[in-house]
């Protein structure tokens, strides 16, 4: 134990008489290690952040969508078409309200709510002179049970809202801040003006819901340059928009549904009616499933890079027994020294391979230090909070005292091994 | 006899085995050196001089031949008793001194007894003795750069003792030292013999230190031609 103990001393001491030396040797580790934390962080916040947004909307939530007809059958593809499919679906092949009525109808049991919605576009409100920008929103009733939004004000809409489409809004915070100073009661009730798609509309304000703040980006623009959801009726909407052609929607399932199931009940439901359609299928996926499905794909992408890593580590691995090796060749006199003092060959192997263990876990920690500030920053820039990976670190620091005792162990056997007399001769 | 503390008998020492360019340095060695001893072995370069220092140090082992120390057979010990033995038997003082260049002197002294396992605390007050005992209490905290020649050979000389060897073997410790240290060196190694009793092997080729010593064996050509008297010890 006190030998193990000097031998640490010693470590330090020997790296400390070579600084530049030791870092440009730790380099390889230093990177290595540095690009797995980042990465993992990155991976693992992106996990949870998306988690906690799915989560946000319900687990119960099965995302309905209309998707080009290709064998590529995953999210991301999904997620992809559904971003540019506005120009390029035609009428007949859209869902339509009729569906969707028999849809509920066949699984009444299952289903708690469907929602649809209609994205008008984005513009602003505005009130005398002041304005808050805006994306509009069409939405349905189910929305509210789909959407797990905190109403600081108001109510939400009821049946006379949506049956006979009247002109009423739910706004956010960051509207009633601009528009109202901040007062959501005075907010409630009050008439706001909004240019959208180059038409101006009157919408009374019903309800106020509390907009969090999302991301790095949005916490630093002002409150007149965010542009939050205003909700309207979804009739209201298309009677503005004369859009009734529906490609995305939410289901939500009852309490106690396997969500998963029912996701493959709707699909096999709209079959029936696109079994012929040869350009587009309807795909369903609750949000369990996504999650997992965006958690393969990072766990993917966090293989392929620690592979990467890894070589990087050999690399390093291979810089820091070139180093042991001419540390040894330099110090072989002292090698000498310490044998006809008494010093066992397993004493000085011990010795060296605790010196190169000693400079990978500095790189390691270092490594680790760079590569969570790295992941930080990569988390802050993509908007979303950073959850450095534990486990990560933990792997990262284990795998760069391998790193060490696999490549000291050579030089420290080769310095074990020398011949006394020879090294004590050594010029 | 009881007070021998090394025995050669027969000591022969061959190099490059079974090769064509096979090598006998040491042709058949026998010598003696008593408890208390002062001893120098004097001769040219080339004689075995070194090689004998060697096997007295248990660097190296003899091809024929038996080696008792301080009543072991050190001949046929393997590499890690003999590790043991450099430990706890020998204490070496080398020309160059050959301080451990980034610890100060205090570990310096401390470092055999690290290896023999002395508990750090023991091995501390222990080292702070010998440096007292050879005058170099002041540098302690000093790093071997940072001390002359003389006085890193002061050390070395603590480091030797440090865990109260059978012999004191120096191999030309005043070769790189001016003939003033020089002095001061050789003066503590007569005061550590004559008041601690310890046994010294000098090897040197200077006759002038030799004279100084209790006896003086002059090898030659591997093999020992002369055992005389020494001067003042």
């Amino acid at each position: 134990m006190t030998m193990l103990l000097e031998n640490i001393k010693l470590a330090f001491t020997s790296l400390l008489a070579n600084k530049m030396r030791a870092l440009l040797t730790m380099l390889g580790i230093i990177i290595g290690i540095a690009s797995v934390i980042a990465i993992m962080t990155v991976g693992d916040s992106l996990i949870i952040y998306i988690s906690e947004e799915m989560n946000s909307m319900g687990a119960n939530n099965i995302m309905v969508s209309l998707q080009p007809r290709t064998d590529d059958d995953n999210f991301f593809s999904t997620m992809m078409s559904a971003a540019t499919m506005d120009q390029e679906i035609s009428e007949d092949d859209m869902i339509t309200i009729e569906m969707l009525e028999e849809l509920n109808n066949q699984h009444k049991d299952e289903i708690k709510a469907i929602t649809i919605y209609d994205y008008q576009g984005s513009g602003q409100v505005s009130k005398v002179k002041d304005y808050a920008n805006v994306s509009v929103y069409g939405v349905s009733a189910g929305y509210f049970a789909s959407q797990e939004l905190d109403y600081v004000a108001g109510r939400l809409f009821n049946a006379h809202d949506f049956d006979e489409a009247r002109p009423v809004a739910i706004v956010s915070t960051v509207v009633v801040d601009n528009l109202f100073e901040g007062d959501a009661e005075k907010a409630v009730g009050s008439q706001i003006e909004a240019f959208v798609n180059g038409k101006y509309s009157e919408y009374t304000i019903v309800g106020v819901y509390d907009y969090m703040v999302q991301n790095m980006a949005t916490m630093m623009m002002s409150a007149y340059e965010i542009s939050t959801e205003m909700l309207i009726p979804y009739k209201t909407s298309v009677n503005q928009t004369h859009n009734t052609d529906i490609s995305n929607l939410y289901v939500v399932a009852k309490t106690g549904v396997d969500s998963d199931l029912l996701a493959k009940k709707i699909e096999r439901f709209f079959e029936g009616y696109y079994r012929d359609n040869k350009d587009y299928k309807v795909v369903a996926y609750n949000m369990q499933s996504m999650v997992e499905m965006v958690g393969n794909m990072i766990g993917v992408v966090t293989t392929a890079i620690s592979i990467v890593a890894a070589i990087a580590l050999i690399v390093g691995g291979i810089g820091v027994m070139n180093i042991m090796l001419v540390s040894i060749t330099e110090r072989t006199r002292e090698i000498g020294t310490r044998k006809a003092l008494g010093a066992t060959n397993s004493s000085i192997r011990t010795q060296f391979i605790v010196e190169a263990i000693i400079i990978c876990l500095i790189g390691g920690t270092i490594g680790v230090i760079v590569g969570i500030l790295g992941g930080e920053c990569a988390a802050m820039i993509l908007g979303y909070p950073a959850t450095p990976s534990i486990s990560g670190i933990i792997i990262s620091l284990i795998f760069s005292m391998i790193t060490g005792v696999f490549f000291g162990y050579y030089p420290a056997n080769k310095a074990a091994k020398m011949n006394p007399i020879d090294a004590l001769r050594y010029e | 006899m009881e007070d021998t503390i090394i025995k050669l008998e027969n000591i022969v020492k061959k190099f490059y085995i079974g090769k064509p360019n096979e090598l006998e340095i040491l042709h058949g060695i026998s010598l003696e050196v008593k408890k208390g001893e002062f001893v120098s072995i004097v001769g040219p370069s080339g004689s075995g001089k070194s090689t004998l220092m060697n096997l007295i140090g248990v660097l190296d082992r003899p091809t024929e031949g038996s080696y008792v120390l301080d009543g072991i057979d050190v001949s046929k010990a393997q590499d890690k008793e003999l590790s043991a033995i450099r430990n706890k038997k020998i204490g070496f003082v080398f020309q160059t001194y050959n301080l451990i260049s980034r610890t100060n002197a205090l570990k310096n002294v401390e470092l055999p007894m690290l290896y023999a396992g002395v508990p750090a605390e023991e091995r501390h007050k222990r080292a702070k003795e010998l440096l007292e005992l050879v005058e170099m209490s002041d540098r302690a905290k000093h790093l071997p750069e940072e001390l002359s020649g003389g006085q890193k050979q002061r050390v070395a000389i603590a480091r030797a003792m440090a865990n109260n060897p059978a012999i004191l073997l120096a191999d030309e410790p005043t070769g790189a030292l001016d003939s003033q240290t020089g002095r001061l060196v050789m003066d503590l190694f007569h005061k550590l013999n004559k008041e601690k009793g310890i046994t010294i092997v000098l090897i040197t080729h200077s006759m002038e230190l030799a004279e100084e010593t209790g006896r003086i064996i002059t090898i030659k050509d591997g093999n020992i031609t002369s055992q005389a008297e020494g001067g003042k010890a």
